[in-house]
């Protein structure tokens, strides 16, 4: 059931519909690392788009760095074009809380102001805690409280639920 | 002076920044790669990430240094702290008010961190050892003592350059008796594993006990230039020039100061770090200030980006990690 090159090939036939539907003809991808970013190349190729998707690592951005600090894995975002006026797809693997989602669009606009965003995501789970929802997803799960979804990668990409302890 | 040991918590991680002595490697590379990271937000149109919102950093300058407290000004608001300037060599210690009421006051005012200045060597480690808790110091320079975030910043341009420490010789030329810039250098080297670290100067000037810093010492300038990667040149303070330490401004520069024909002695790629204000023609001559060796600006911005990875690091450590992940 969960075969992420497969669900990456869903997803990118539902975002080309997408795109089409809004008239957007040069979207641009930005991946959240990691996962975001491994889904994001993917759908790159798959969408036949120019160039190179942007990477956002949101650390610096997170809402709960009072309680947790900062992740010593940071490496910095790369958005190698300018996103003024872009129609921006923003990529992440699983949206569960959305507060990643939140985090990633305040920093997208201290890098510009997009003309558009849209949000798409290859696991669509419950446990929403801000009023964020994917524009596609590739599937939609509902998880006991105690399991999250787990994306490896990026070669070969591996999807899981796993229990916490 | 020994480490300060209180800067790390019962788990290793670092919860004050005093000194580099008692740092591990991997305190360093981590200082290093966040600063990276932090150093890409200077370019995007909004310099600025959230990271410390609703913080209040203090600065507390018992001693002028208007560089080093605007880049760590820059570097706490630059993750969204609040700052506040305390500028004590004009204010209240001159009313007779002790070091400690004047710490218990700011802290009334519900701070997170401290940056502090002073003439005195081991001033930030007492301030550690005094404030509440929750309060974090950084040492902006302390006496001869340290300078543990100059050293950094310096490790990072020298990194940028050149990669790998270990295959690095590197001369810091100068007041090193008499330097916190050049102790916590030194310190840090050794910690990062270089390969040659030598101490250029005259007698005066140099640390009697040298040897034991993991230094090679040279008093000869040309030798001690020879074939090296990176040069740290160090300011000479005027009072020592007043003093019986050295004979003339002039007469240093003829010994030590630092031309483009001595540079031609290292090796041909080799940078020049200072970490100002420089005098002219006495250190450095303008040639070499302003020609393609020098990375002195470089360490200006580095800087901001190294205050604002050891500010982010620091107040993270502080954490209450108790609570869920999700």
């Amino acid at each position: 059931m969960l075969d992420p090159e497969q669900l990456s090939s869903t997803l990118a036939e539902r975002l080309r519909v997408l795109l089409a539907s809004r008239g957007i003809t040069a979207p641009a991808l930005i991946g959240i690392r990691s996962g975001g970013a491994w889904i994001a190349a993917r759908l790159q190729a798959a969408l036949d788009l120019p160039g190179e998707p942007g990477t956002l690592d949101i650390s610096f951005y997170r809402d709960d760095f009072s309680r947790v600090g900062l992740d010593p894995q940071v490496r910095p975002s790369q958005i190698p074009f300018d996103i003024d006026a872009r129609d921006i797809v923003l990529v992440d693997d699983v949206l569960h809380t959305g507060r990643t989602i939140r985090a990633a669009l305040n920093e997208i606009f201290d890098y510009g102001r997009p003309r558009s965003v849209v949000l798409a995501v290859l696991v669509e789970r419950d446990g929403r805690e801000l009023p964020v929802q994917a524009d596609v997803a590739a599937t939609r799960l509902t998880l006991g409280a105690d399991e999250y979804v787990r994306l490896d990668g990026p070669n070969p990409l591996s999807l899981t639920i796993q229990k916490r302890p | 002076m020994t480490p300060a040991m209180i800067q790390l918590s019962a788990d290793g991680r670092l919860q004050h920044f005093l000194t580099i002595e008692g740092l591990q490697r991997k305190h360093l590379i981590e200082i290093l790669d966040t600063a990276e990271t932090l150093s890409g937000v200077a370019e995007r149109r909004v310099k600025k990430v959230p990271t410390l919102h609703g913080k209040t950093v203090v600065n507390l300058f018992f001693e002028n240094s208007t560089r080093t407290r605007t880049t760590f000004e820059l570097a706490a608001k630059r993750l969204s702290a609040d700052v506040l300037n305390v500028n004590i060599a004009t204010s209240s210690t001159n009313k007779g008010e002790t070091l400690l009421d004047t710490i218990r006051n700011i802290e009334a005012m519900q701070v997170d961190m401290f940056v502090v200045r002073h003439a005195v060597s081991g001033a930030a480690e007492f301030i550690a050892r005094h404030v509440a808790p929750h309060i974090a110091v950084l040492n902006a320079g302390d006496g001869r003592h340290a300078h543990p975030t100059q050293a950094m910043l310096d490790m990072m341009t020298i990194r940028r350059h050149k990669g790998e420490f270990a295959n690095l010789r590197v001369a810091i030329v100068g007041d090193v008796l008499h330097s916190r810039v050049a102790r916590s250098n030194i310190h840090a080297l050794n910690v990062l594993g270089t390969g040659e670290v030598r101490i250029v100067g005259p007698k005066t000037l140099l640390p009697a006990d040298a040897e034991g810093l993991g230094v090679h010492v040279y008093h000869d300038l040309a030798h001690g230039l020879r074939d090296v990667d990176v040069v740290i040149m160090l300011r000479l303070q005027r009072e020592r020039m007043s003093g019986a330490l050295l004979p003339s401004a002039a007469e240093y520069f003829q010994q030590y100061g630092l031309t483009e024909e001595r540079l031609a002695l290292a090796a041909p790629d080799a940078i020049v770090l200072h970490p100002g204000p420089i005098n002219r023609g006495v250190e450095m001559d303008s040639a070499v200030v302003d020609g393609p060796r020098a990375v002195i600006l470089e360490q200006v911005t580095n800087g901001i980006a190294v205050r604002m990875a050891v500010m982010s690091i620091v107040l993270g450590n502080r954490a209450h990690p108790q609570e869920d992940f999700a």
